[in-house]
């Protein structure tokens, strides 16, 4: 474990930073969550190739950079404070990550490319009802027929950026168990509608599948939705911190430029001390999203983790997922309080990040869930050890 | 150095010296002068003038090879740090040796009746007479004073100038007749902080610590070093049965000397008791208390964490972040979470002290010692005064306190003379 960032690290925090601040201001960020599509496709192809952000964490041979979890968790912290809006955690985080677990080598050598270069996006269809991905849940079917073409059936809900996606990779089952499969966006039987979502800058779809054909991806490991899930909680954790911190900086900033009672609000005891609990929950966050970073760093090749890093990437993504949404929120919370009555209006910026912080709080599982399966990992690992 | 290195001549050296057969003294002494007790110490003064780091990889060569280290219990380690910081070089030729080998214990005489969170505000007074301050005044809180042969005094010696500026650092002899100190005991039941008193009491002029009036530079300095301790968890003496006269000698202080440090890791919540208790009790299985479990192993964890960040950055010689300064606030967090979720799993138990509460003892004696974590060393509510301050920038408390020390409100009647 390291938990601190190398020089390489910190620069490439530097450009992206340097970027968002000056491409995604919150003007911009309006401007494209009042849209269908919510993002601008002058500003994804600037993100995937200027400056290769949608192919971090893809190995060099198959077109990424060949970066690791690390680099991804700052690109996506950095999103996260300026609530970017694009197709970057669906496409560049979730669907890169299960074609890395789920495709065998020519079908990455087909799409990682695609997807490194951001010529083509993908979205994840897991959930069905459950808020966290489990087998249970997945009730869409693959049913291969006579011809031998594998089809789809079934309903997928919160999808995210579904409704842009050129390519959609759904959780189905088949006779021999859950797997992933590839459908294109437009294939026959499929339709995608949008969802009025809460947090306009993270768009959603839902998608009803009729016997859409499809590819499997013919690697599912038996430990996928749960590797895949964990690695949704960190990168998820790590945007999240982006947001608090921001949230935070803009509390510090505005009690000390409003005044009452003829001094800046900030020289109040009873403000000071709420921004000093909200400095430490923020840094514990933080620690948190960082350490499950490192964890997923650690894991090498995520098809293939033995028992002890499969329970260990569960309990630190599920903490981390835990800690900071609670955190995000919280933090958001008292941002709107800690600006009065303006911190209610539309046009103050805290909202948006209020609602990102309220989606992600449910998004993959609410903290009670990541909480129990925290746990659940945790005495499964204590079990073992006074079995053996 | 190279860590392999470092291991090696450790390892060697001890090979060469150690014997558990030894007295724990004469012992201690051979370390203290080998260097190997305090090696991030410069080399002039009993150390080897390493890095944190490698200074680390030594103690935990000691750990491996079984011997004993240089005494690390209580205030010593407070003193020294403030001695190496402000001290003259024939103080830290004459207390240091003492400090490593055991033979001297410290003690902390900050707090007054009248002072506590606004340690500046002292009363004790220190006046030149000769070649010597005479010292009148009460302190209180003072853990480990009654075992203490010197005292880290806070006292003023000049009542005319701004309250900070009039305060001087002196090193006092605890063991001389105008020094009284009296045990207090505490709402846990133990009794390691006193009361003490001194009056006509004398400090050789040798023993004032910096410069006259620079007192509060190194008060904080002992401070600073306190608040970073809290987030350690303290070694309650790393005793095991050994056979050696070595280790019956270490029983014995671990018994008297450290006797006042029994309960710390109690007031810090022992969040490792926690999966333990639940599994025995049952309460693991109770879906409500499992929430609780993990929201504290979160917690416990996230500090823990952060305070491997702060270590990490400096290691990397980065600037130190706002990762540093929370760890005493995230202690008390954390200890007062532990508390409740030990009291959810003890259910009616968590009623018991003594012998009839679960572990002999042990979970009533974590129930009321944590209140004392978010006190000692500074408030949880200094910490946050500091936080807000130091680290996010906002303005500074209002102040009422400056001009002369002579004319500033403070303290009178019941509270401020110590009887209650
Ligand atoms: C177990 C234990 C061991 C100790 N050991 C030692 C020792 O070895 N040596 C030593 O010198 N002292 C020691 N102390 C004393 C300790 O440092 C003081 O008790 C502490 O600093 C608080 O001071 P006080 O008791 O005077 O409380 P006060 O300062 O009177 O505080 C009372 C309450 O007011 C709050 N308060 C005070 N000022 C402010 C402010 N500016 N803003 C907001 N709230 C404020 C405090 O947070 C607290 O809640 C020990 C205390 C304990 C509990």
């Amino acid at each position: 474990m390291t938990l601190v960032f190398t020089p390489d690290q910190d620069q490439f925090r530097d450009s992206i930073q340097r970027f968002l601040k000056d491409k995604m201001p919150t003007t911009e960020v309006r401007r494209l969550m009042a849209t269908q599509r919510g993002f601008d496709d002058d500003l994804w192809q600037q993100a995937s190739q200027q400056l290769a952000l949608t192919g971090i964490h893809i190995s060099e041979d198959l077109g990424g950079a060949g970066f690791g979890a690390i680099e991804l968790a700052i690109a996506c912290e950095e999103m996260g404070r300026s609530l970017f809006c694009g197709p970057y955690f669906s496409s560049a985080v979730l669907s890169a990550y299960a074609l890395m677990l789920a495709a065998d080598q020519d079908q990455q050598e087909q799409w990682l490319p695609e997807l490194a270069s951001g010529d083509i996006r993908a979205s994840l269809a897991i959930t069905e009802t459950a808020t966290i991905w489990s087998a249970a849940d997945i009730q869409t079917t693959a049913n291969t027929s006579g011809d031998g073409q594998i089809r789809l059936t079934g309903s997928k809900h919160f999808v995210i950026d579904g409704q842009t996606a050129d390519l959609l990779i759904v959780a189905a089952q088949s006779p021999s168990g859950v797997g992933l499969y590839l459908i294109e966006s437009d294939a026959p039987g499929l339709s995608i509608s949008p969802l009025n979502t809460m947090d306009p800058t993270r768009k959603m779809a839902s998608l009803t599948m009729a016997d859409v054909p499809a590819i499997e991806l013919s690697r599912s490991p038996e430990s996928l939705p749960s590797t895949l899930l964990s690695a949704a909680c960190i990168l998820l954790a790590n945007e999240m911190v982006g947001g608090a911190q921001q949230l935070l900086q803009s509390s510090v900033e505005y009690t000390q430029l409003r005044y009452q009672f003829g001094r800046s609000i900030a020289s109040f005891q009873a403000i000071k001390h709420r921004l000093a609990d909200l400095l430490l929950d923020v840094e514990l966050a933080r620690s948190a999203a960082y350490q499950a970073a490192q964890t997923l760093a650690d894991c090498g090749d995520l098809a293939q983790l033995s028992q002890a890093q499969q329970r260990q990437l569960t309990e630190h993504a599920s903490l981390a997922k835990a800690a900071v949404s609670e955190t995000y929120l919280k933090v958001a919370l008292e941002t709107i309080q800690l600006h009065g009555g303006i911190g209610f209006t539309w046009e103050n910026d805290t909202h948006l990040w209020f609602k990102r912080a309220k989606a992600s709080e449910v998004l993959f599982g609410t903290p009670a869930e990541h909480r129990e399966r925290m746990l659940s990992a945790m005495t499964e690992a204590a079990t073992k050890e006074n079995a053996a | 150095m190279n860590e392999n290195r470092i291991h090696t001549e450790v390892t060697q050296w001890l090979g060469q010296h150690w014997d558990p057969n030894m007295d724990l003294i004469t012992w201690r002494s051979l370390v203290a002068d080998s260097g190997w007790g305090a090696p991030s110490w410069p080399a002039d003064y009993y150390g080897k003038g390493m890095s944190p780091q490698d200074a680390a990889m030594v103690e935990q060569a000691f750990a491996e090879y079984g011997a004993v280290g240089a005494a690390q219990s209580g205030v010593r380690m407070l003193a020294a740090v403030t001695l190496l910081a402000h001290g003259s070089h024939e103080q830290k030729q004459k207390y240091l040796r003492g400090i490593l080998t055991g033979e001297d214990q410290w003690c902390q005489l900050f707090s007054e009746p009248g002072s506590g969170s606004d340690l500046a505000g002292a009363t004790t007074r220190a006046d030149l007479r000769g070649d010597e301050w005479i010292v009148n005044g009460q302190k209180v809180w003072n853990t480990s004073a009654h075992h203490a042969q010197y005292g880290l005094l806070l006292a003023r010696t000049d009542w005319d100038a701004p309250k900070h500026q009039g305060l001087t650092y002196f090193i006092i002899n605890m063991e001389q007749p105008g020094v009284e100190v009296r045990q207090l005991a505490q709402m846990n039941g133990h009794a390691s902080f006193n009361e003490v008193f001194m009056t006509d009491a004398v400090v050789n002029r040798d023993d004032l610590v910096g410069v006259e009036g620079g007192g509060w530079q190194c008060a904080m300095t002992t401070l600073a070093n306190e608040r970073r301790s809290f987030d350690r968890a303290r070694d309650v003496g790393g005793r095991k049965a050994r056979k050696g006269k070595i280790f019956s000698d270490l029983e014995e202080e671990f018994a008297i000397a450290n006797e006042p440090y029994t309960w710390y890791p109690q007031r810090a919540g022992r969040v490792d008791l926690i999966m333990p208790r639940a599994v025995e009790t049952g309460a693991i299985n109770d879906p409500a208390t499992r929430q609780d479990i993990a929201r504290l192993h979160i917690m416990a964890e996230c500090a823990k964490w952060t305070g491997d960040r702060a270590k990490a950055a400096a290691k990397a010689g980065k600037p130190q972040g706002p990762e540093g300064s929370l760890g005493k606030l995230a202690a008390s967090n954390v200890a007062r979470l532990a508390s409740r979720v030990h009291t959810a799993i003890s259910g009616n138990d968590a009623m018991l002290t003594g012998p009839d509460s679960p572990m002999d003892g042990t979970i009533a004696e974590i129930l009321v010692s944590t209140p004392a974590i978010s006190i000692a060393g500074g408030t949880d509510e200094i910490q946050k005064n500091i936080i807000a301050e130091r680290v996010l920038g906002l303005p500074k408390e209002p102040r009422f306190d400056d001009g002369p020390f002579r004319d500033v409100r403070r303290n009178t009647g019941p509270a401020a003379d110590g009887t209650n």
